[in-house]
């Protein structure tokens, strides 16, 4: 009995060592996150002021600002965001709601799983082929939106369709058994019950897009702008120009990455600079994806 | 009632009409993704084999050097690929113990309310742009590290490979952590019953059950180090290098993809076709280990 | 009380309602199923059904688990329609207008506006009880917000919640109590004036005084619309229905008036069934 008791006090403490252990785990990985965060701050919180985003980059590091990074990364967004959410909306609906249990419709399945894992580079290789040589978009805003559209497109469809799985089926024969037709039941209850869980995964997906520089720089973002694209409200007729889509541009990411680049100190500051401006977006637009979450659970409950 | 019923009937067809549309241009929403995939494979086909042309595939895969931009020009992929594999590598030895161990205490040991914090958090971590990562790992990691190893240079793996390995030990937990929590009650309890500790139980009774699920998140996390780019062509240098040294600087296949487009190579030359070798290349790794983590996610799901 | 079975026995097949001793003259048809089968895939689930539904009367289906009246029921309504893999064999024929309801050229939808149905489980969409009640109606393509707010009414007062909810009609559904939120769930069926209403064991989830409600709900609303009924609870038959159907293993064994069924059925399946042996 001694020696069964003597086992037992052994195990247990092994058992505790993990607890601690794994406690000790989690701390490192949220120590890196909080050493990193405070690191990027020490570097660039000074240099953070008005003049830095009203500034373009220049060959002094101190007069160098984000502004045409800050425009160019709105813009890009504008376009990834008017293209990825509609496609990728519609197409998490059909293969919810529609799609019949094919061999077609296993291929889409498969090659959305398979998109999902590409590395983000590739779609930058995919971009210049296809984008900017033979459509001729050129090096413009639009390829990059587009690019970033088809990157986060995955993202989008699987966020749409576990928000629309999450739906029970008795909701929808309840509409069925109404007399409305497949797309009434979808327009008028598949939707706006899924719509708090496809707006999080979009706002997430969006906020990948914006961090992403890999696929941007293959297509030959610059990052020495010095100019900003060209507005999309004028004085003059017509008034509405898409001129803007087939600018030059440069993204956050790419300044940051120009500025982390160069050898002399005083870039580095404005490289963290840029740093906390990007992390910012980044984790405010995740703040407001998880309080969006909660809002919508709190108000359907399945 | 003629009347009616021929109404009747027009708004039956109209409706048909209506239904029909709606789910075409769904269908083809769904379509494009096959599209894209189609565009990726065609653009990397095409213009490798332009490079493929003029460079012979053997040459490709066994020569040691990588200089496409040299009069005497090599253009193996073995440097590349070193590099590639030695900062996954790296990564892989920091991300998969830590992701593992994370898993098993979010889901065996943690109570409710710390699952609740730790979780977004975690999910902050994998959401920090690569960017980011990359001039942490330059300007912080680096000199750490240089303060242990003085031989260190300025760029090398080591950094870069663990920078690499914390920003997946998200993807790696939370991957993992779905395969424990699919294991049923049943199984813990009747280990618990033979009056086996929480740790014995988690390491003989739950791991096993959950291999398959844990093994796909390891195949997630090789894929994402595979493809990773910034965070190397900021701290690991873009000079290609035949090494196996992680206190060395080299280059991997997205690395040098950067490199190229940075700089000032016609579209057409075959210095410019050499990024789409490399990455396609780069695409065909992918490939192997997504269709394998595939594979074993079904099989996991499949069980229960 | 054992009751006394009939010796005398009947023909099998088609079964008419004059031929069933009722205590008046029978009543019109308002529905009759002739020959229907019906597969899941290979399972044939329905089989030979022979059949006539009272109009404005109250018809229940009883049997154990597995003998299909669910099945029966949502043929009514072609909810078999919404899976893949389904087949229908036979007519359901409705009455005035002979439209054979499971034709295969007549749409589903046009079926649905004809006939409702009434779930087991409390199914009110996560909306406000009005636009619950209304969707029926936008369905249809009704628009004036008057029309609208009168047949809301109209469909709240027939299935006796309109004075609870009269106040709060822009709330949550959700808001309501179990029975109440089967209440709305009939008035939804109401509200657009269908022929037959479907309900599929409508108290099962509820308890005992929603239950005694909705029971007496249903004496109510059979002076203006045909009722078949799903019961997997006797009494609730016998107390509610005027026409009842013993179902076992997809057929009907035996269909009659509710009196006659539960005080003097004449098959032996029946006999057990209904005094418990089997369940």
């Amino acid at each position: 009995m001694d020696k069964l008791k003597a086992l037992i006090a052994r195990r247990k403490l092994f058992d505790r060592m993990f607890s601690v252990i794994g406690l000790l785990t989690l701390t490192v990985a949220l120590l890196t996150l909080a050493t990193l965060i405070l690191d990027l701050a020490a570097d660039g919180l000074p240099r953070l002021n008005w003049d830095f985003f009203t500034s373009f980059p220049s060959r002094f590091a101190s007069k160098a600002g984000i502004l045409s990074a800050w425009v160019g990364t709105t813009l890009v967004m504008l376009v990834t965001a008017m293209t990825a959410v509609p496609l990728g909306i519609a197409a998490g609906l059909y293969l919810e709601e529609y799609a019949p249990k094919n061999w077609m419709t296993a291929l889409i399945e498969i090659n959305i799983a398979n998109l999902a894992a590409v590395p983000s580079i590739v779609y930058g290789l995919m971009a210049i082929g296809l984008f900017v040589y033979t459509f001729n978009l050129g090096q413009s805003i639009l390829t990059a939106g587009l690019t970033l559209a088809l990157l986060i497109l995955p993202m989008v469809i699987i966020a749409t369709r576990e928000s629309v799985r999450a739906i029970p089926s008795n909701i929808r024969e309840a509409a069925y058994a109404l007399g409305a037709t497949k797309w009434q039941t979808v327009r008028d209850h598949v939707l706006p019950y899924s719509t708090g869980g496809i707006l999080t995964g979009v706002i997430i997906a969006l906020s990948r897009a914006i961090g992403e520089s890999a696929p941007l720089i293959a297509i030959g973002a610059l990052s020495f702008i010095a100019f900003l694209p060209t507005p999309p409200i004028s004085a003059e007729p017509p008034f509405l120009s898409f001129q803007w889509l087939m600018d030059q541009f440069t993204v956050m990411p790419i300044q940051m990455f120009n500025w982390v680049s160069r050898p002399q100190e005083e870039f580095h500051h404005n490289a963290a600079a840029a740093g906390l401006v990007l992390l910012g977006m980044t984790l405010i637009m995740n703040g407001i994806a998880i309080w969006i979450r909660y809002r919508f659970r709190k108000r359907i409950k399945w | 009632m003629a009347a009616s019923l021929s109404a009747h009937a027009t708004r039956s067809r109209l409706r048909h009409l209506r239904e029909r549309l709606v789910e075409s241009l769904l269908f083809l929403a769904a379509l494009s993704s096959v599209a894209i995939t189609i565009g990726i494979v065609g653009v990397l086909v095409v213009e490798s084999a332009g490079f493929f042309k003029q460079v012979s595939l053997l040459d490709f895969l066994t020569d040691t050097q990588w200089t496409p931009l040299f009069d005497d020009a090599h253009y193996g992929i073995l440097p590349l690929m070193a590099g590639t594999l030695v900062t996954t590598a790296i990564a892989l030895v920091v991300a998969i113990p830590l992701g593992t161990i994370t898993a098993i205490y979010l889901s065996e040991y943690a109570g409710y309310r710390t699952r609740e914090i730790i979780k977004p958090l975690m999910e902050l971590l994998s959401a920090v742009p690569t960017v980011v990562y990359g001039y942490f790992a330059l300007l912080f990691v680096t000199p750490l590290l240089q303060k242990l190893l003085p031989e260190l240079p300025g760029f090398n793996m080591l950094s870069a490979g663990i920078v690499i390995g914390v920003m997946i030990i998200p993807y790696v937990s939370s991957v993992s952590e779905d395969a424990i929590r699919a294991v049923p009650m049943h199984l813990r309890e009747s280990s618990y019953a033979m009056g086996a500790t929480r740790l014995q139980t988690s390491l003989r009774v739950v791991i096993p059950a959950a291999l398959s699920g844990i093994a796909a998140a390891y195949i997630l996390g090789i894929s994402r180090a595979i493809g990773e780019t910034m965070v190397v062509a900021i701290a690991a240098g873009m000079q290609p290098n035949l090494t196996w040294n992680p206190m060395e600087p080299a280059a991997t296949i997205t690395a040098y993809i950067v490199q190229v487009s940075l700089g000032d190579l016609p579209h057409g030359t075959i210095g410019y076709q050499t990024i789409f070798a490399a990455g396609l290349t780069l695409l065909l790794m992918t490939l192997v280990f997504n269709i394998a983590g595939f594979i074993l996610r079904k099989r996991f799901r499949q069980v229960y | 009380m054992t009751p006394e079975i009939n010796s005398t026995a009947r023909p099998a097949g088609k079964v008419h309602l004059s031929n069933v001793p009722a205590a008046s003259s029978a009543p019109p048809v308002k529905a009759l199923v002739r020959d229907l089968n019906f597969y899941y895939g290979t399972v044939h689930a329905l089989k030979n059904i022979n059949l006539e539904i009272a109009e404005k009367r109250v018809t229940a289906l009883i049997g154990p688990s597995g003998c299909g009246k669910t099945t029966y029921l949502r043929c009514f309504n072609r909810m078999h329609d919404l899976y893949p893999g389904n087949r229908y064999e036979g007519e359901i024929v409705l009455h005035p207008d002979n439209m054979n309801i499971i034709g295969p050229k007549i749409d589903p939808i046009e079926v649905r506006m004809r006939i409702s149905m009434v779930f087991q489980k409390p199914n009110p969409f996560p909306k406000t009880i009005y636009e619950n009640v209304a969707y029926g109606l936008r369905v249809r393509g009704v628009r004036r917000k008057g029309v609208i707010d009168e047949k809301v009414e109209q469909a709240l007062q027939g299935a006796a919640l309109w004075e609870e909810v009269k106040d709060r009609l822009h709330q949550q559904a959700y808001n309501l109590s179990g029975g109440q939120q089967q209440r709305l769930c009939i008035a939804r069926a109401l509200a657009t004036e269908p022929e037959i209403v479907l309900f599929d064991e409508p108290t099962s989830a509820l308890d005992p005084i929603a239950t005694a409600r909705i029971e007496e709900l249903m004496h109510e609303l059979k002076e203006r619309v045909t009722i078949i009924i799903v019961t997997h609870n006797m009494q609730q038959a016998a107390r509610v229905s005027d026409y009842t159907a013993f179902m076992y293993l997809g057929e009907v064994v035996e269909f009659s008036n509710t009196n006659q069924i539960f005080t003097n059925p004449t098959k032996k399946q029946t006999e057990d069934y209904i005094t418990g042996r089997y369940g």
